[in-house]
């Protein structure tokens, strides 16, 4: 060691931000490649945008919409409570219940999901009647399947089901990443499995399946699409069943895609607010809860790693 | 004549072919602070967690104020109690956790209100004017509204001891309470639990606080290897142990 500094001089030096020339040019290549996309969809005749402006709000594909929603939600409520149920009988001390879980998740998993809408969609092959009564024993009443099962209930039970098999997963992951010490905390103060899982096993596990559950219900919102093949009028259907007639298949496409995207964006907010939601206390930044009796203290001075 | 608020007689458990608890037997009165201290893995904790049926025992018999715990007896046989009165009974006892175990989506006057309100089915309004109270007592009446997690270690012991005041339990058991905690921090806790303890509280410790064990308890209780070795006042047991188990012990830890 010589004990010389560098470049050390009398006078005190400005610290000056490094320059990034790189991003600069990352960034004008970006938007050159966006410049050039915009002008292209600009002055591209056969993108027909005037035909897009006029079905974007026709009322064929506004009702199409509105069924897409409608078997988005329906499928996504189904999927959710009862892969809720089929994570808890996966996670059940029940050798039977545990399996009968795995099994169901493995065989809605395992097939594809066209299979599955079309067997339900043709279910009366099979089933001619479905019948309430007891087991092995009179029926009470029977309903003809056919009448039942409407393209709009295969759709459901179709989708519905298989995503359950997923939830089931997303939620059993969520459960598990609960500690064991939370269900004994619970369980010392009396409560029951069900008030355990109700007030503090799932609240908590809500911070790791909301993720993958946005996943699941925008990944939801186009396998509606699917339905196509057993003729319930969903969004694409509609626009297809219009560009059949008219041969205007692109435009109609771009309706169809404008409207996908636009009920994904409404999607990602609700689910940036029932994030925030559930990730209440798992911040140390979190705010603090005020209610009007008491002004909260700041946790500022107590943060803790 | 004082009442006994928890008699153990002969408890066993085993996990597999390893006896973690062996014959135990221990009666603690109402109002008496009892300490079991021990190596680890003595089975203290173990035997402490039996105490609530967290653990089930496999052999003995075990009574809580009287009421004999997770099992109802029918002649020569011990059946276990349904979900619902186990959780009953639980009720009435409280537990203290190494690391804390509060809920940690809920504020610290949530976290003590949550017991009143959804398992005792008391009012609202009632519970959290009572939270408020047991909070200020273990002095925390300026952090109800943080979250676990805005919290220090001693700060969060001391809400999940208010977590288990607000049950009001007839037994308070203590795991380790401030084995998880920064040196620094232990004299809050221990100072809560002391205070506990004069107001009449029954309470079982399983601790390595020497000094709070001499200080605090009635009895104190050396474990080893699954065995009682020896139980007695504080100033018997530590001072003076009688076994050789308890003076090696004592020898690496005083």
């Amino acid at each position: 060691m010589s004990g010389v500094l560098t470049d050390q001089q009398a006078a005190p030096a400005v610290v000056v931000p490094s320059r990034h020339t790189g991003r600069w040019i990352t960034a004008g290549a970006v938007l050159l490649i966006v410049a050039l996309l915009l002008y292209s969809m600009a002055t591209n005749t056969r993108f027909e945008w005037h035909v897009v402006g006029k079905y974007l709000f026709a009322k064929p594909i506004l009702m199409g919409v509105l069924n897409t929603m409608i078997l988005t939600v329906l499928a996504m409520v189904i999927g959710i409570l009862l892969g809720i149920v089929i994570a808890v009988g996966r996670l059940s001390d029940n050798l039977i219940v545990s399996k009968a879980a795995w099994f169901y998740a493995w065989f809605f998993r395992g097939t594809p999901l066209l299979v599955q809408l079309l067997f339900w969609f043709f279910l009366s092959a099979l089933v001619p009647r479905i019948a309430l009564g007891v087991p092995f024993g009179p029926e009470l009443f029977s309903l003809d399947t056919n009448a039942l099962i409407t393209p709009f209930m295969a759709a459901m039970l179709g989708l519905g089901l298989n995503e359950a098999a997923y939830m089931s997963e997303i939620v059993r992951s969520g459960i598990s990443s609960v500690t064991p010490g939370q269900t004994e905390a619970a369980k010392s103060i009396g409560m029951t499995r069900l008030q355990t899982m109700r007030r503090v096993v799932l609240p908590q596990a809500m911070r790791i399946i909301i993720p993958p559950t946005g996943n699941e219900t925008i990944g939801m919102l186009k396998q509606t699409s699917l339905v196509l093949v057993i003729g319930y009028s969903e969004l694409l259907t509609s626009a297809s069943l219009i560009y059949a007639r008219t041969y205007q298949t692109i435009p109609l496409l771009i309706v169809a895609a404008i409207w996908y995207l636009f009920i994904t964006a409404l999607l990602s907010i609700a689910q940036y607010f029932l994030e925030k939601r559930y990730g209440r206390g798992f911040s140390p930044l979190s705010a603090i809860r005020t209610d009007k009796a008491e002004p909260a203290t700041p946790a500022v001075t107590e943060i803790r790693p | 004549m004082t009442t006994t608020m928890l008699k153990a007689s002969s408890v066993c458990k085993s996990f597999g072919p390893v006896d973690v608890l062996r014959n135990i037997s221990l009666d603690v009165a109402a109002g008496e602070v009892a300490c079991l201290i021990g190596p680890s893995g003595s089975g203290k904790s173990t035997f402490l967690r039996c105490i609530n049926h967290l653990e089930k025992i496999d052999g003995g018999e075990m009574w809580v104020d009287g009421e004999r715990v997770g099992y109802r007896r029918v002649g020569n046989k011990l059946h276990e109690l349904k979900e619902k009165e186990i959780a009953r009974r639980r009720a009435s006892i409280g537990m203290v956790f190494q690391q804390f175990n509060l809920f940690p989506h809920r504020t610290a006057l949530e976290n003590v209100t949550e017991g009143p309100i959804i398992v005792q089915g008391v009012r609202r309004q009632d519970a959290i004017e009572e939270g408020r109270a047991l909070l200020a007592r273990v002095g925390l009446g300026t952090k109800m509204h943080n979250y676990p997690s805005q919290l220090s270690g001693g700060q969060q012991q001391r809400v999940a001891i208010a977590r288990s005041l607000a049950m009001k339990p007839s037994l308070m058991l203590f795991d380790e309470p401030t084995s998880a905690l920064d040196p620094e921090l232990v004299g809050e806790v221990l100072d809560v639990m002391k205070d506990l303890a004069e107001s009449g509280m029954t309470m079982v410790v399983v601790t390595h606080e020497m000094g709070f064990a001499r200080e605090v308890a009635d009895t104190v209780h050396f474990m080893s290897d699954g065995v009682l070795v020896e139980s007695g006042a504080p100033a018997k047991v530590l001072s003076a142990p009688a076994h050789a188990r308890t003076q090696s012990f004592l020898a690496k830890v005083l």
